[in-house]
C-alpha cells in the first residue's frame, strides 16, 4: 500500500485524472449547449472521433498543436453543420442521423486510418508542458494541475467560460428558450431554426475539439474507435449537468478520474478489475435517477423538431 | 389549428393522383442503393475497386458454402436483437439499451449452462440458460422501464447508461466471480462442442437460427395477430387513444420494456450456446449499433427484418475476408451503414413532405 | 370624433385551412386609444385572426393595412417592428428564466443582459399599471395571472401602438379581470389601441369602446363607439346575445321546435353527480334519468370537457359519481365502459381513432381482446371483418373497405364510426362531447338523429355542446357551464334560449336553478 499512496503514483493519478476529463468535459459543454436549445445530438461520438483523426493528421502533417485542434474543432463543426441541416432545417429524426453520423464518422476515420498510417503507426511529439514556476512546485498537486499543456488549463476553464457566456450575453437565455418554448422565442422575432443551428454546430465543435486533444495532446496517437464510448459519458455528462456549466466540470473530473485509476491500477499491478472503478459512476447515475427520478428533467421541446404555427 | 377544424366544412379534398410506388421501394431499397453508390465512391476514394469489392463481398459471404454458413450463423443475435427492438419501437419507446441485455443475458447463460448440462439432460439444461439469459435481460431493461413509466425519464439515455453498466459489469464478473480458472484469458468455463444447441443437419449451422427466426416471426405475429400487439402498436401510433380506450397506463410501457429487455437477453444467451460456449471479459460486439439501422429499414416488419438481417450479414461475413485480402478495413460495414441511415431519413423527410403538400 | 387612418385594418381577409375557411371575408378597423372587444365563440376564427396579425401565418386573400398601407406580414419578428405586439392565450415565457430575463428575449445574442435597467423598468411601468410582479422571480413561481401581466408589458414595451390580447381574462379570477380591464383603460388612454379578444359578453361591454361579433369565421357585426354612448346597457347586450347566439345568422339546421320531438324521460335515475370537483371544474351537481338528454351548454373552454373526461375516467377529479346505483370513483376507464359508461370524444383524430389502424379495429378498440373478437389473444379477422361491415351498414358509415385507414375517411365518416363504437355492446349511459363539430350539414342531422334514437330506447344521454341552438333541439334540461362551474340548470322550454344565453354570457339570472327545470322532463 506503500507505493500506492506514494507522491508520484498520486501525481501521476491526479494527472491522468485531469488529462483524461478534458475531452468529456469539452464534449459534455458542447452537448449541453446543443441539449439546452432542444436539439439531442447522439452524434457526439462520431464528432469527437471525426476530431481525433482531423487533429492526428493535421499535426502531423506539420500544422503544429494549434493547428491540429484548429481543424479538430473545425471537422466537428462540419459534422454539427451536417447535424443541424437535417435535424434542425429539416425535422429528421435526431437519434436516426445521430446513429448515422457516429457510424459514418466511425467508419470513415477507420478507413483512413487504414489507407494512411495502418502500416507505420506513427506518433506525435509529446505536448510540450509548460510548468507555472512557483505553482507547479506544489507537492502533489503542482505536477498534476500546473505542468501542463496550456489547452490544458484552456480545458479547466471553458466551464467557466461558458458560465461566463451563459450569464453574460444573451446566448444562453436565447438557448433555453429554444429548448423549453421555442415558440416563445419565435414570437420574440429570434429565429428558432437558426439558434438551434448554431447550438448544433457549436456542440459539434466542442466534440470535435475534445476528440483532437484526446489525439494530439493526451495519447499522441490515433487508433480507429479510440474515443470508445466517451461521446455517450459526455451526454450523460450533460443531461445530469443540466443547464449548469460548472457541475460538468465536477462531473468531467469525476469521471476521468475514474478512467485514470484504471489505468495507474494496471500499472500498480492491483487486484481489482478496474471495470469495477469504470462502472461507479454510471452506477451512481442510474441510483440517482431511480432514487431522484424527477431530477432528470430536460428542456421540454428536446428532440422535437419546430415548426412555426404548429402545435 | 384545433379550432379552425371546427368551421364551415369545405368538401373533402379529391385524392391526390401519384404514381403508385410500394412503399418498401421508396423507403428501403432506395436509400440502400444510393448508399451502396456512396460507398463505392468512398472504396474509389480510397483507390479501391468498388465494383471488385461488392463481388467479392457477395462471393465470400454468400456463394461459398462456408462463407454462407458463416453469415447464417452471424445472423442469429442480430435477428433475436431486431425482434426486441422492433417490440420496442412499433410501440414507441426507444430500447436502445438492448447491448447491456444481451451481455447480461450471455452472462448468465455461461454461468449457469457448463454447471446446468451436468445436472441434467442437455435439452432441458440448454432451454433453461436460454430462458435465464432473457430474464437477465428483462431485470437488465427493468430500471429504465420503471423511470419511463413512472416519471417519465427518457429511456434513450437511461438505456444507453444501462449498457455501459453492462459492459463493465460483466467484465468484472467475468475476472471475479466467473473465470474459468483453467484458462489464460479471463473467460467463464466453456460448454463443451458437444454440449452446445445442435447443428441443423447436414450444415455447420445451429438450430439457434431456427429459433431466432421463430422469434422473429413470433414477434412479427404477435404484433399483427394479437390483442397484446394491437395494444402495443396503439402505444406506439397514438399514445393519446391508448389512454382514452383505458389501456395506456405505465404498466403497458413497462411490459413493452421488459419483453424487449427479455428478447435482448435471449440473443444473449441463445448465441453463447449454440456458436460461442464461453464469454470472454473482453466480450462487446455492440450489434446495437448495427441492428437499430436494420430495424428503422424494415419498418418495423419482421419479415423484412430478416431479409435485411441476412443481408447485412453477408456485408459483414464478405467484408471481414476482403478485409485481408483487398486490404478494405472492415470498418468500411459502418460507412455503408451509416449512409443507409442517412438516405433512409431522408427518404422519409421526401415522403412526408410529399404528403403535406 | 373619427380619426381618418386606423392603426391597423383587415380588408376582406380570408383565410383557408385544409377543408375549413377559418376566416372569411373580414373586415375590420383598429383605432388609436381604443379598446376594440372582439367576441366570438370557440371556431369563431378568432385565433386565426390573430396569428395573421402577429405575423405567424398569413391570408390567402385580402390584405391588412398598418396606417393605411398595405403590409405583408412576413414573421413575429416583422409584426414586432410594425408595433403590433401580441398576447397569447397560453403563456408564451419561458418557465425556466426570470421575469426580467424573459422580458430581455429577443436582443441579439452578443449583447449584454442588462438585468438591472430592465428590472427598473419594468417595475417602474409596473407601477403605472398597478401591477405588483418582482422582475427577479422565475416565471414558473408566477400564477397564471401574474404571468400574463408579464406579457403585457413585455408586448407593450416590443410593439407599443397595438396590443393584441387573445382571451386574456379565461384564466383570471374575477378580481383579476377587474384588474386587467383597469389596465386597458389606462393603456388606451395611453393611445395603445387595444385588441381585446373574448367571448364574455359583459367584459367586452364592460371594457370596449366598441364590439365587434365573429361567428363562424366571418364577422356578424358590430357596435360602433356612437350606439355605445346612444344605447341603454340592457339593449346593448340584447344585440349582442342576438348576434352571437341568436337567429340574426342563418342557422344551419331547421330541426322541429323540441317539445314536439323529444321523447318522454324515463323515471329512474341513471347518473348522479354530486360535490364533483377536478382541476378545470368545481363543486359540479346533476342527474341524469334513463331516456333523458341532459344538454350541457357553455362557451368552450369552460371546464366541460374535463369534466367528461373525468366521467369517462380519463382524469382524476374528487366526488361522488353514482351511474345506476354503482359508484363509479376508483374505476378504470375500462371498468366503467364494462358498466355501460361510452364517452364520445370531440378529439376524433386525436384520441377517438388510431388514423393510420383499419376501420374494423378502431371500431373495436375499447374491446380490444374481447371474445368473440379476440380467442386466447390472437385475432379472428373474420368476426373482426363482419362485426367491422355490419357497424358500418347499420351506421351508414362510408369506406371502400373495412380495411380502409380510418384517418383516410372524412369526418362525417369518422364520427359515425366513433358512434358505431360506443353505441356497440349494452351502453346504460352515453356522453356526447361536440358531437357535430365540424361536420357538414347532412351528418349533423344523421348525429342528431341518432342522439334522439338512443335516447327514446332508454339510455342515459350527456350532451355537450357549443352550440346553443343544438343543446336546445336535443335537450331535456340544460346545465350551463361558466369558468368550470355549473351555474344554472335551465328546463328547455319557449324561453330556455334566452335564460341560457345570458347563463352562457356570464349575465345574473335571478332563479338560475328553477322549478320549471326539474317540472320540464
Amino acid at each position: 500500500m506503500q507505493s500506492l499512496l506514494s507522491q508520484t503514483f498520486l501525481a501521476a493519478l491526479l494527472t491522468g485524472t485531469v488529462v483524461s476529463a478534458i475531452p468529456l468535459i469539452l464534449a459534455a459543454l458542447g452537448e449541453q449547449f446543443s441539449e439546452r436549445a432542444g436539439v439531442l445530438n447522439i452524434g457526439v461520438e462520431g464528432m469527437m472521433l471525426s476530431g481525433a483523426y482531423a487533429g492526428f493528421a493535421t499535426t502531423l502533417a506539420g500544422g503544429g498543436i494549434w493547428g491540429g485542434l484548429l481543424a479538430a474543432l473545425a471537422c466537428g463543426a462540419g459534422l454539427g453543420a451536417l447535424m443541424a441541416l437535417f435535424c434542425v432545417r429539416m425535422g429528421m429524426n435526431q437519434i436516426i442521423v445521430g446513429i448515422a453520423l457516429t457510424l459514418g464518422a466511425a467508419g470513415v476515420t477507420a478507413l483512413l486510418h487504414h489507407a494512411h498510417f495502418a502500416r507505420t503507426y506513427p506518433r506525435l511529439d509529446a505536448a510540450p508542458r509548460i510548468a507555472i514556476p512557483g505553482l507547479s512546485g506544489i507537492p502533489v498537486l503542482g505536477q498534476a494541475l500546473f505542468h501542463h499543456h496550456p489547452v490544458t488549463w484552456l480545458g479547466l476553464l471553458a466551464p467557466a467560460l461558458f458560465a461566463l457566456i451563459y450569464r453574460n450575453s444573451f446566448l444562453g437565455l436565447n438557448l433555453a428558450a429554444a429548448g423549453e418554448r421555442p415558440d416563445a422565442l419565435d414570437a420574440t422575432g429570434i429565429g428558432v431554426v437558426a439558434t438551434r443551428s448554431a447550438a448544433v454546430i457549436v456542440g459539434g465543435a466542442m466534440a470535435g475539439l475534445g476528440g483532437g486533444y484526446m489525439a494530439v495532446i493526451a495519447s499522441g496517437i490515433f487508433v480507429p474507435h479510440m474515443t470508445g464510448g466517451a461521446g455517450y459519458i459526455a451526454i450523460v455528462l450533460a443531461m445530469l449537468a443540466r443547464s449548469r456549466p460548472l457541475s460538468v466540470l465536477g462531473g468531467g473530473l469525476l469521471f476521468g478520474m475514474c478512467l485514470a485509476v484504471t489505468t495507474a491500477l494496471q500499472v500498480g499491478g492491483i487486484a481489482i478489475p478496474t471495470d469495477v472503478i469504470q462502472m461507479l459512476p454510471f452506477v451512481a447515475v442510474m441510483a440517482v435517477l431511480v432514487l431522484f427520478g424527477r431530477h432528470a428533467r430536460m428542456p421540454s421541446a428536446l428532440g422535437q423538431p419546430y415548426r412555426r404555427g404548429q402545435r | 389549428m384545433s379550432e379552425a377544424a371546427g368551421i364551415t366544412p369545405v368538401s373533402r379534398l379529391p385524392p391526390r393522383s401519384r404514381v403508385p410506388v410500394p412503399p418498401f421501394v421508396g423507403t428501403t431499397l432506395v436509400p440502400i442503393v444510393l448508399a451502396l453508390v456512396a460507398g463505392g465512391l468512398v472504396l474509389a476514394a480510397i483507390g479501391t475497386d468498388p465494383l471488385a469489392y461488392y463481388a467479392y463481398v457477395l462471393e465470400r459471404g454468400l456463394l461459398r458454402l462456408r462463407g454462407l454458413q458463416a453469415t447464417l450463423v452471424h445472423m442469429i443475435p442480430l435477428l433475436i436483437l431486431g425482434a426486441a427492438l422492433i417490440v420496442s419501437f412499433r410501440s414507441g419507446l426507444w430500447n436502445l439499451g438492448i447491448d447491456g441485455q444481451y451481455m447480461l443475458g450471455m452472462l448468465t447463460a455461461g454461468a449457469l449452462a457448463p454447471h446446468l448440462v451436468q445436472a441434467m439432460p442437455l435439452a432441458p439444461a440448454l432451454g433453461l440458460s436460454a430462458l435465464a439469459g432473457g430474464v437477465a435481460g428483462t431485470l437488465w431493461a427493468l430500471p429504465p422501464a420503471w423511470l419511463r413509466a413512472r416519471h417519465g425519464t427518457n429511456e434513450v439515455i437511461s438505456g444507453l447508461m444501462m449498457s455501459l453498466i453492462a459492459t463493465s459489469l460483466v467484465a468484472a464478473l467475468v475476472k471475479l466471480w466467473l473465470r474459468d480458472p483453467a484458462s489464460l484469458e479471463p473467460q467463464t468455463l466453456t460448454l463443451a462442442v458437444g454440449d452446445r444447441l445442435p447443428m441443423i443437419p447436414g450444415t455447420d449451422v445451429n438450430v439457434g437460427l431456427v429459433l431466432a427466426l421463430l422469434v422473429v416471426l413470433g414477434v412479427h405475429a404477435m404484433m399483427t395477430r394479437t390483442a397484446a400487439g394491437l395494444r402495443f402498436r396503439v402505444l406506439g401510433l397514438n399514445p393519446a387513444a391508448a389512454r382514452h380506450a383505458g389501456f395506456g397506463g405505465p404498466v403497458l410501457a413497462m411490459s413493452v420494456l421488459c419483453l424487449s429487455g427479455f428478447l435482448g437477453g435471449l440473443a444473449g444467451s441463445v448465441e453463447l450456446i449454440g456458436a460461442l460456449g464461453k464469454m470472454q471479459a473482453s466480450w462487446n460486439p455492440a450489434y446495437g449499433f448495427a441492428v437499430v439501422p436494420l430495424v428503422f429499414l424494415s419498418r418495423f416488419n419482421g419479415l423484412a427484418l430478416i431479409l435485411l438481417a441476412f443481408a447485412f450479414s453477408v456485408l459483414e461475413i464478405g467484408g471481414a475476408s476482403a478485409a485481408t485480402r483487398l486490404d478494405v478495413p472492415q470498418d468500411f460495414t459502418l460507412v455503408l451503414v451509416g449512409f443507409v441511415l442517412i438516405f433512409l431519413a431522408l427518404a422519409e423527410y421526401l415522403a412526408q413532405r410529399r404528403a403535406e403538400t | 370624433m373619427k380619426p381618418a387612418v386606423p392603426i391597423v385594418a383587415l380588408d376582406q381577409v380570408t383565410k383557408r385551412f385544409p377543408g375549413v375557411v377559418a376566416n372569411d371575408r373580414i373586415s375590420l378597423a383598429f383605432q388609436a386609444g381604443e379598446v376594440h372587444a372582439l367576441l366570438g365563440e370557440n371556431g369563431a376564427g378568432k385565433s386565426t385572426l390573430i396569428s395573421m396579425l402577429a405575423g405567424i401565418q398569413r391570408p390567402d386573400e385580402g390584405a391588412i393595412l398598418i396606417d393605411g398601407q398595405a403590409v405583408a406580414l412576413s414573421s413575429p419578428g416583422h409584426a414586432l417592428r410594425l408595433g403590433i405586439g401580441t398576447v397569447y392565450q397560453h403563456r408564451m415565457l419561458v418557465p425556466t428564466l426570470t421575469v426580467a430575463e424573459n422580458l430581455l428575449l429577443g436582443t441579439p445574442w452578443w449583447q449584454r443582459p442588462r438585468r438591472a435597467a430592465v428590472a427598473e423598468r419594468f417595475r417602474r411601468d409596473a407601477r403605472a399599471f398597478g401591477i405588483d410582479v418582482p422582475p427577479e422571480a422565475r416565471v414558473d413561481g408566477l400564477s397564471l395571472g401574474e404571468q400574463q401581466q408579464v406579457e403585457i408589458i413585455r408586448a407593450l414595451w416590443r410593439g407599443g401602438r397595438v396590443l393584441v390580447l387573445d382571451e386574456p381574462t379565461s384564466m383570471l379570477s374575477p378580481q383579476g379581470v377587474e384588474e386587467l380591464g383597469a389596465m386597458m383603460r389606462r393603456m388606451a388612454a395611453q393611445g395603445v389601441s387595444i385588441i381585446f379578444i373574448t367571448h364574455h359578453l359583459t367584459e367586452a361591454l364592460a371594457f370596449g369602446d366598441r364590439v365587434s361579433v365573429l361567428r363562424g369565421g366571418r364577422c356578424a357585426g358590430g357596435i360602433g363607439t356612437a350606439e355605445f354612448g346612444a344605447l341603454p346597457r340592457p339593449a346593448l347586450m340584447e344585440r349582442v346575445v342576438g348576434m352571437m347566439f341568436g337567429t340574426a345568422v342563418a342557422n344551419t339546421n331547421a330541426l322541429a321546435a323540441p317539445s314536439l320531438a323529444l321523447p318522454r324521460a324515463g323515471d329512474a335515475t341513471m347518473l348522479e353527480v354530486s360535490d364533483l370537483s377536478g382541476q378545470a371544474f368545481r363543486d359540479i351537481r346533476f342527474d341524469v334519468r334513463a331516456g333523458e338528454i341532459f344538454g350541457i351548454a357553455g362557451v368552450d373552454g369552460n371546464g366541460q370537457t374535463p369534466l367528461v373526461q373525468a366521467l369517462a375516467g380519463q382524469i382524476p377529479s374528487r366526488g361522488r359519481v353514482m351511474l345506476g346505483g354503482q359508484d363509479l370513483q376508483g374505476r378504470s376507464i375500462r371498468q366503467r365502459h364494462g358498466m355501460g359508461l361510452r364517452y364520445v370524444t370531440d378529439d376524433r383524430g386525436g384520441e377517438g381513432t388510431v388514423a393510420t389502424l383499419p376501420v374494423s379495429l378502431n371500431l373495436l378498440l375499447k374491446d380490444l381482446g374481447r371474445a368473440p373478437f379476440w380467442k386466447q389473444g390472437f385475432a379472428e379477422r373474420r368476426a373482426i371483418q363482419a362485426h367491422a361491415s355490419a357497424r358500418m351498414r347499420e351506421f351508414d358509415v362510408r369506406a371502400p373497405s373495412t380495411e380502409t385507414p380510418i384517418g383516410k375517411l372524412s369526418g362525417g365518416n369518422i364520427q359515425k364510426a366513433l358512434l358505431a363504437r360506443e353505441l356497440a355492446g349494452s351502453p346504460r349511459l352515453i356522453i356526447y362531447n361536440k358531437p357535430t363539430h365540424g361536420l357538414d350539414l347532412r351528418n349533423i342531422e344523421a348525429t342528431r338523429a341518432r342522439i334522439r334514437e338512443t335516447a327514446q330506447a332508454g339510455l342515459a344521454t350527456v350532451l355537450v355542446s357549443t352550440d346553443l341552438s343544438e343543446v336546445l333541439a336535443l335537450s331535456h334540461r340544460v346545465g350551463v357551464m361558466l369558468r368550470g362551474r355549473m351555474v344554472g340548470i335551465v328546463g328547455n322550454g319557449p324561453d330556455a334560449r334566452d335564460r341560457v344565453g345570458r347563463l352562457m354570457a356570464g349575465l345574473p339570472e335571478s332563479a338560475a336553478e328553477d322549478a320549471a327545470g326539474e317540472a320540464a322532463a
